[in-house]
């Protein structure tokens, strides 16, 4: 059964693949008030790596990832997620949603339904599993991510922190190829936001690929193999996390720098 | 983790707050001289209105109009050789009532509170009070005895059987073709009831339970063979014999008849060649065996009424002859049925990104709320009938249910759109990017939560819309306000308004009351909020 396997794909750390999963070429996207928000953007994630987008808020960082599950549109340009191009058709754009997780600063947790039923919701109507596979799996995830006991709670009993592991598992729980996280822990209480790292730390170590909007540094630090910064709609810096906080090559990144550490 | 060592706050024991009646009465109506004397002079005026009215009640109040036309109240001009269906509609609405009250308080330990119990026992009382004729008081009484036992079994299921609510949902659904049963009898066809619900449903469920219970492999492969061959020799013999007719039509007719048959043979056994694969014979088995199970019932059933000389059907009663409360809650709740799925589908047009189905909804939605609900019935009762053909006229009932429906669903519309307002963009957006579709995402996230936060102002409009069902006593139904009228029309009740509005008034209130007061239980039901 291999469908049962956990969602991440079993690659070694820091053996990143040649295989790029998304590959975005010069995106220039506008919005409807004529804004120029991402300027020609340009970048590669390869498969098992994990990817920090940092920058000053109205950067566009945020925008840069929701344009990889189609959230949002862009104008020009190009987005392949794993070989699919991201362009008008809705069942590419469908297809490319099912095979990216993603999860955001506001958890997003469904709150009519019970933390299981969010887990398993799209699982059962989108990969149309049976019931009992979808909930042996979802069980199994909420255990990795440490809720298992609560999965018959509803979103709004739980903290912030449960709530954002629980937005993690069911995101994993379609086994996707890619998780995007938009700023993940911005919304939570200090304490909070260990709890939430810690799971995105092991998910990194299981081998996911992951883009990752934070300002979280010394997670990028300790888990990503790139940072990369964007302001004003262009990628400033792309760098080894170690050169990028200690040695920036961009004045711009200096002084984003500054004002965070 | 912070290690603050937490010692307990040393604190003095709680404030002792003195309860009980004066004390409450002390800080709520006594605790200045002003409000001293507010409360004594309000309380002399509410007891006065109530000693009056009281007065009024039981020694002036002409109460013959309610008593003498109780039936009428109930089912208006309705034939009384057949009051018989009326009373049977109310005791399973009644019965259905209690079950539903019954399972949304299944969580709470008692149904029957003080106040509701005190609500039991003054209806009970009025009831008794009221010089009711004979078999009608046994007959309210009765009712309150079924709601109250419904409730009771209603609990008790809901707590054995979770779907113990989706089962009476479905009951409700079902019974509201009963109740058009019931009321108009043979409408549509003779036997309605019977053929639908004895024939079919017996066919069905002995068809089926064949079909799961006959295990012996060889049977369903035998059966399916047989069935694969039918269908060959049905394709090939007259559908390839018709298409072949032209072309063959000179030879004589029984060799043309042969060559046909021979087609439909050699289909059949292809069918069978082709299809050899177990599963499919096996399923195509099933299948035969399920159908010729409920042909045998279906047939056997149709069959029997003619062989024991019975008659399963109801009398027909025109619609004419319908009114009271019976109609207006038939009306009601018709309306709501039918207005609440439109009203729902115009919120989506009208947030829709089609701009002809925007439009539409727009217009639709616009021009409704800019019309008075009593032009649009007029226009139903009056206009209609004068454009249409004599035969083509729709039934007065049926032009009033749409007549409300068409207003009903505008108002609803813009309820439901601010339900869906209320959810926020990312729970679409979130549901979009575990790869649900719109329609999924539609049905399974947004609309259940729009729903919830729009019950109260959706259960106000199904409230409006029960009380609207009164002007349709001025384009000429008699619903129990146009009955009431024409009760007071006749000279033997002759000024007595009083009595008779009140009664209807108390009749009117029950309902909404009831309406409003299960809402707030589904309200409660749906809150996940810090349970």
């Amino acid at each position: 059964m291999t469908q049962s396997e956990m969602a991440a794909p079993v690659t070694p750390r820091n053996e990143v693949g040649a295989e790029a999963v998304i590959v975005a070429k010069d995106v220039n996207k506008w919005y409807d008030n004529g804004f120029h928000v991402l300027k020609g953007v340009s970048m590669n994630v390869y498969k098992g790596e994990v990817v920090v987008v940092m920058g000053p808020s109205g950067s566009g960082k945020s925008t840069f990832i929701r344009t990889f599950n189609a959230l949002e549109p862009y104008q020009e340009g190009s987005i392949e997620i794993d070989g699919v191009l991201i362009a008008n058709d809705l069942k590419d754009i469908e297809a490319v949603r099912r095979e990216v997780g993603m999860v955001f600063q506001q958890f997003n947790l469904f709150p009519h339904l019970t933390v299981l039923q969010n887990v398993t919701l799209a699982p059962i109507w989108v990969r149309r599993w049976p019931k009992a596979k979808a909930e042996e799996i979802a069980m199994r995830l909420l255990d990795r991510v440490g809720i298992a006991e609560q999965a018959y709670k509803f979103p709004g009993q739980m903290s912030g922190g449960q709530q954002q592991r629980v937005a993690i598992a069911r995101s994993l729980a379609m086994q996707p190829k890619v998780m995007l996280f938009d700023e993940p822990t911005s919304a939570l209480d200090p304490e909070m936001v260990r709890e939430v790292l810690d799971v995105m730390r092991n998910l990194a170590k299981d081998g996911m690929t992951m883009v990752c909007v934070t300002h979280e540094v010394g997670f990028a630090r300790e888990v990503a193999d790139r940072v990369v910064l964007m302001d004003g709609g262009v990628l400033v810096e792309e760098n080894t996390p170690d050169e990028f906080f200690s040695n920036p090559k961009e004045e711009r990144s200096q002084a984003f720098l500054s004002q965070i550490l | 983790m912070t290690t603050t060592s937490s010692r307990p706050i040393e604190r003095g024991a709680p404030r002792v707050q003195k309860t009980g009646p004066i004390a409450w009465s002390q800080k709520h109506l006594f605790n200045s001289a002003f409000n001293s004397v507010l409360t004594v002079v309000l309380i002399g005026i509410l007891a006065y209105a109530a000693y009056s009215t009281l007065v009024w009640g039981f020694t002036q109040a002409p109460w013959g109009v309610v008593t003498e036309n109780f039936a009428q109240f109930m089912v208006g001009l309705y034939p009384s050789a057949f009051y018989w269906r009326a009373w049977a509609i109310f005791a399973m609405v009644l019965a259905l009532a209690g079950l539903s009250w019954g399972i949304l308080a299944r969580n709470q330990k008692k149904i029957f509170t003080v106040p509701v119990l005190i609500g039991f026992g003054v209806a009970a009382l009025l009831l008794i009070a009221l010089p009711m004729t004979r078999p009608y008081l046994a007959y309210s009484l009765g009712s309150l005895a079924l709601l109250a036992g419904g409730a009771v079994a209603g609990q008790s299921l809901g707590r054995q059987y979770p779907k113990a609510a989706t089962l009476i949902s479905g009951g409700w659904f079902i019974s509201y073709f009963a109740v058009l049963y019931l009321l108009g009898g043979n409408t549509f066809t003779n036997s309605l009831f019977y053929l639908v619900v004895i024939q079919a449903g017996l066919g069905i469920l002995v068809g089926w339970q064949l079909a799961a219970r006959v295990g012996v492999p060889a049977v369903t492969k035998w059966l399916g063979k047989l069935g694969l061959l039918a269908i060959g020799f049905v394709l090939g013999y007259y559908v390839l014999g018709n298409l072949l007719y032209p072309i063959l039509g000179g030879l004589p007719y029984t060799v043309f008849l042969g060559i046909a048959a021979a087609l439909g043979i050699a289909l059949g056994l292809l069918l069978v060649v082709v299809f050899t694969a177990p599963e499919t014979v096996h399923s195509v088995g099933k299948v035969v065996l399920f159908l010729s199970g409920f042909a045998i019932v279906f047939g056997l059933l149709g069959w029997l009424p003619q062989l024991l000389g019975l008659d399963f059907g109801l009398s027909t009663v025109r619609t004419n002859s319908w009114g009271g409360l019976t109609l207006t809650l038939f009306l009601a709740i018709s309306g709501i049925a039918l207005c609440f799925p439109a009203g729902v589908l115009l919120a989506l047009g009208r947030r829709s990104k089609l701009p002809l189905i925007r439009a539409f909804s727009v217009t639709y939605i616009e021009l409704v709320r800019g019309v008075p609900l009593i032009s649009i019935l007029f226009m139903g009762q009056v206009l209609i009938p004068l454009f249409l053909p004599e035969g083509m006229r729709p039934d007065p009932v049926v032009r009033a249910i749409i007549g409300l429906t068409i207003f009903s669903s505008a108002y609803l519309a813009e309820n439901v759109r601010a339900g869906l307002q209320a959810v926020p963009q990312g729970q679409s957006e979130a549901a979009q990017s575990l790869g649900l579709n719109k329609p999924l995402t539609m049905s399974l996230i947004v609309l259940p939560q729009a729903l919830k936060t729009a019950i109260p102002a959706i259960v106000g409009q199904f409230i409006s819309l029960f009380q609207d069902t009164t002007l349709l006593g001025i384009v000429g139904l008699l619903e129990l306000l146009g009955l009431t009228r024409n009760l007071l029309a006749s000279p033997k009740y002759l000024g007595d308004f009083a009595p008779a509005y009140v009664f209807i008034g108390a009749i009117y209130w029950v309902f909404c009351y009831g309406m409003s007061y299960g809402s707030r239980r589904v309200e409660e039901a749906l809150n996940t909020d810090l349970r």
